[in-house]
């Protein structure tokens, strides 16, 4: 698993305004810079959070990358619990889920 | 004694990013205004800088290089590094205060082997305190940095010497220096259980910190951390380098855990360097 290059690319695209705009017009080109299996490939051009979510990405530069991605926040929770409910658990680093997936907010229980 | 001021907040995203979500708006305010009485405390002062310490969030450094500890000395500072949309503060420059970091870089080194950047992003855990605490954005700020997010970590031990140092250094200036720790408490954000907050964990912590228990706040150890204030309380840091520059018992200004929706237990806390 290559999940520093995951996490790398998810990195330097964060930071790089003229890069987003890059990624927003042609992502797979970009992907090319990086040594990535198919799966990540695959997860970083459609924009997977679940997926990213469970191999590992840290939480910190995922949430980055969903802002980015214009996902609203409680859809971004969703998403990650989806790609848990489908992939199964979090398979590294240390932004696991904790509990059953449930929601921790009156807000978002409500909405 | 050059240390004018020391306290700590929180910085999450949410609580400028989802201020309109609240439902508990009254409570919301009240969190706000704790944090304007701090903005007044440091305008009293008059500070020729403040010091942020954060835990930065891969906004400036990555795995293939992750300092324990860095000093931004840049002239000018660029954030936030999110969408100002979704963080809910507007992109811009603010002043850094390159000579006196590089001052501090230099004291702290003496004993502490800090690295220094002049290139700093800012990241919501620098941009949402100077949102409430500097409003205007024209305080000359010095990054700080502290690894709090990609393991292995600085031990406890290190980032309360790392703190000492700081003080020692902010005492060798003539110039007044302010110093904001920032950071959660409990919290697993960033992750399907945001908002979840142990606030009985937070309050001890907040006990020891601001009593100066010293050897309490050094016993804490990161597997116990994360299991019981998540993967967000290794931010601790931050708090215990502010607690030893204040050398000082401190007051907790405010605290909720009913703000989940802001992913973090509130906090706003001052060190009374008079003491």
């Amino acid at each position: 698993m290559s999940l520093y290059q995951v996490q790398k690319f998810l990195y330097t695209l964060n930071r790089d305004s003229g890069l987003q705009q890059q990624c927003r017009e042609n992502a797979e080109r970009l992907l090319d810079d990086y040594d990535l299996t198919i799966d990540e490939r695959k997860a970083l051009a459609n924009g997977d959070i679940g997926l990213l979510y469970v191999l590992g990405v840290n939480g910190q530069i995922l949430m980055h990358y969903a802002a980015f991605l214009g996902i609203e926040w409680f859809d971004y929770l969703d998403r990650m619990r989806e790609g848990v409910r489908k992939h199964g658990p979090v398979r590294a680093g240390v932004y696991a889920m904790t509990g059953g997936g449930e929601s921790f907010t009156e807000e978002e229980r409500r909405r | 004694m050059t240390l004018v001021y020391a306290g700590v907040c929180s910085h999450a995203p949410g609580i400028t990013g989802r201020a309109d979500l609240v439902q508990n708006k009254a409570l919301r305010d009240e969190f706000y205004a704790a944090l304007d009485e701090e903005r007044r405390q440091i305008e009293a002062v008059q500070p020729a800088a403040i010091v942020v310490i954060a835990a930065e969030h891969f906004a400036n450094f990555f795995m293939d290089n992750m300092p324990a500890y860095c000093i931004g000395t840049g002239e000018k500072h660029q954030g936030p590094i999110e969408d100002p949309d979704w963080l809910g503060i507007e992109r811009r420059e603010v002043p850094g205060a390159p000579e006196l970091a590089l001052i501090l870089v230099k004291e702290i080194m003496q004993t502490v082997d800090v690295a220094y950047a002049e290139e700093w992003r800012f990241d919501h855990g620098i941009m949402v305190p100077l949102h409430f605490l500097t409003p205007r954005y024209d305080l000359p700020v010095i990054p700080v940095n502290i690894n709090c997010q990609g393991p292995p970590l600085t031990p406890l031990h290190r980032a309360w010497a790392f703190g000492e140092a700081l003080r020692r250094a902010c005492d060798a200036l003539p110039e007044r220096i302010a110093l904001v720790g920032t950071g959660g408490i409990s919290h697993w954000p960033a992750t399907p259980d945001s908002g979840r907050i142990n606030e009985a964990w937070d309050r001890a912590f907040l006990d020891r910190l601001l009593c100066q228990d010293q050897q309490a706040l050094l016993s804490y150890d990161d597997v116990t951390t994360y299991r019981e204030a998540g993967q967000g309380g290794f931010e601790i840091r931050t708090y215990i380098a502010a607690a030893a520059a204040a050398r000082s018992p401190g007051t907790l200004k405010f605290y909720t855990a009913e703000l989940p929706i802001f992913a973090v237990g509130c906090t706003v806390a001052r060190f009374d360097l008079a003491h």
